[in-house]
């Protein structure tokens, strides 16, 4: 392939994959969308997720992506994917057009979370967002006694040159899917090996020990 | 202009427009009429075309090519007068993106244009001498139709893909907006679902250059003998420049002189991009036809998709079962980024399955003709997924 690799394959470097490569948060996301769903992915990289629900769920995917190495990548593959920002993209998506809406590790990076969250919910049945958990322990540790930004596998950028503006905690989540009016129908919380963190724990728990979130939202009401 | 006096005579052009060399022609009787937007109706008229590849025993494997204001038929051979390569024969060939071993290309001339298809200069049957501007004005929409009867002449009724830049894109929009079930996959490229005022304005300043030539005859150089060759050259001349873009300009030309060491202090081709441009001038005259350019100019002036749907873009498209590639480039300021935006946007809004990539390029408009590797993936790439998806086989690579 002509086209260079891609920068935000580096966001994921650390992230754990099982047999074969696939990304565990990736599988997971997967797993929560129905068979044969019309699925709009946010921020697709590569289109590495899309694949996987296309051939795992055979799903109808889209996809938006900012990179322009990214999108041409993607079409070249085969994928319908299209250059665009969520911040500003969304709006152009009439109601009700998806089953799924995804927004995987890209929540951080956009300048308006609350925005695109309540696109993502007017233009999807459901929304599946998944971040990297900002009050997971080894990051407080960085902060409160290092002193310093924290960098970790899964977040290697330095504070001046990080794409991601707006990083939250798993309890931050849960207060916009509060003020934005989602359900949660699902959450998990992955530990730092990939691994889902085990359920019937309370939040501060996955809070302190997930490494990143995945949620399945819905329109409340 | 000195050096414009070569060109083929009268009779060999109205030959071409008549009897096209190296093409195949299907000619359709009073019984088949082509229906106009300008209320009357084309009859008898003829298309010509060229074919290349095989169409498989299912006829799913078509890919109907459009070409662009100046292109023809000769998409993927060499051009019969011109004797030059085909037009596109970076994309369309064997193994080449739109692979000629895989698919059957369909590549017709346009109603309107001057390559063996009715236009300005084909013959006028009732009074035995060429149409002139006697010929009815084309629309887009008249080109689909006349190659909608070429397909059900060759018995297909859908093709696997309609591909084409510029003019040949906005073909492919008037395609899947018209005769959605019989299009599979649609490439429009560097185009727009409307032609823009700048653009309208640089098409009438091209028009008026051909009328200003006195040997233009209000129309009638073929039956007078004369032709307003530089009428016609500057009009190449001028739309020239915006096919390009400032830097490419820059990089191929800049200030350089033309084999000369010093400014001549006269009107000379001092610079090597006036010569250039002279060139291309020059070198289109021999094989296009004036008045043809008049028409297809005014063709795409009228183009306005949303104007044939209640002024929304996205109701033409509503429910489509096509597949959408909309590719732009970053230096063509003739079809920018945001005609190809309002294009997905329009695609999005109706619910279609739409991929696009803006291609960064200095080569402007020409980018879709020209060399440009991320353009051949991405089309491959497109039509690799379109073709699993319709069920023709991929091969390995």
């Amino acid at each position: 392939m002509m086209l260079s690799r891609l920068k935000t394959d580096l966001t994921m470097a650390g992230a754990a994959r099982v047999a074969g490569g696939t990304r565990v948060d990736l599988l997971l996301v997967a797993d929560m969308v129905a068979q044969g769903a019309k699925v709009l992915d946010v921020g697709c990289g590569d289109g590495e997720l899309l694949r996987l629900l296309g051939e795992r769920r055979g799903i109808d995917g889209r996809g938006i992506e900012l990179s322009r190495e990214g999108v041409n990548e993607c079409v070249a593959k085969g994928l319908a994917v299209i250059q665009g920002d969520a911040d500003t993209d969304l709006a152009d998506y009439p109601n009700d057009a998806f089953d799924y809406v995804i927004l995987s590790q890209t929540l951080q990076a956009t300048r308006h979370p609350r925005i695109v969250l309540e696109h993502m919910l007017r233009i999807g049945r459901h929304a599946v967002v998944s971040f990297p958990n900002f009050g997971h322990w080894k990051i407080r540790l960085q902060v409160g006694l290092g002193g310093h930004m924290p960098t970790t596998d899964n977040l290697p950028y330095a504070w001046w040159d990080t794409p991601n503006i707006h990083f939250c905690t798993i309890k931050d989540f849960r207060e916009l899917c509060r003020v934005s009016g989602a359900k949660i129908e699902r959450a998990v919380a992955l530990n730092a090996w990939g691994a889902p963190l085990r359920l019937n724990v309370p939040w501060w728990f996955w809070n302190l020990f997930g490494e990143q979130g995945v949620f399945l939202l819905s329109r409340s009401g | 202009m000195a050096e414009l006096t070569t060109a083929r005579d009268v009779t060999s052009r109205s030959r071409e427009a008549d009897e096209p060399s190296d093409s195949l022609l299907v000619k359709f009787g009073a019984d088949k009429p082509l229906k106009l937007d300008a209320g009357v109706e084309l009859s008898p008229f003829q298309v010509a075309y060229k074919t290349y590849g095989a169409l498989n025993p299912e006829r799913t494997n078509a890919i109907l090519v459009c070409h662009a204001l100046t292109g023809d038929q000769h998409v993927a051979s060499e051009h019969p007068v011109t004797k030059k390569p085909g037009w596109w024969e970076t994309m369309v060939g064997p193994g080449k993106p739109i692979d000629t071993e895989r698919y059957f290309i369909i590549c017709p001339n346009v109603v309107g244009a001057c390559m063996g298809t009715t236009g300005p200069s084909s013959t006028n049957p009732k009074t035995g001498k060429p149409w002139g501007l006697e010929h009815p004005v084309i629309t887009i929409r008249d080109m689909v139709r006349a190659q909608a009867m070429l397909l059900d002449h060759l018995g297909i009724d859908s093709v696997f893909a309609v591909a084409g830049g510029s003019m040949g894109g906005m073909q492919v929009l008037q395609w899947a907006a018209s005769y959605p079930d019989r299009v599979f996959a649609a490439l429009p490229i560097a185009c727009s679902t409307r032609h823009s005022a700048q653009n309208i304005a640089f098409h009438e300043v091209g028009r008026q250059a051909v009328m200003a030539d006195p040997e233009w005859r209000g129309g009638r150089y073929l039956v007078e003998d004369t032709n307003p060759r530089r009428g016609l050259a500057v009009a190449r001349m001028g739309a020239h420049i915006t096919y390009l873009s400032d830097a490419a300009l820059h990089r191929k030309f800049g200030r350089k002189l033309q084999d000369r060491s010093n400014p001549t202090f006269s009107f000379d081709a001092d610079f090597e991009v006036e010569s250039y441009l002279r060139h291309q001038g020059r070198s289109f005259v021999e094989r296009f036809d004036a008045n043809s350019y008049l028409y297809l100019t005014r063709a795409m002036d009228y183009f306005d998709l949303a104007a044939d749907y209640g002024g929304v873009v996205a109701n033409a498209f509503r429910g489509t079962p096509t597949r959408f590639c909309v590719v732009s480039f970053t230096s063509d300021w003739l079809f920018p980024t945001s005609d190809s935006r309002a294009i997905v946007h329009a695609l999005n809004a109706a619910g279609a399955r739409v991929s696009f990539a803006e291609i960064v390029t200095d080569k402007g408009h020409d980018a879709f003709l020209l060399e440009e590797p991320e353009l051949f993936a991405i089309v491959r790439g497109f039509l690799d997924g379109a073709a699993r998806a319709r069920g023709l086989a991929v091969e390995k690579r």
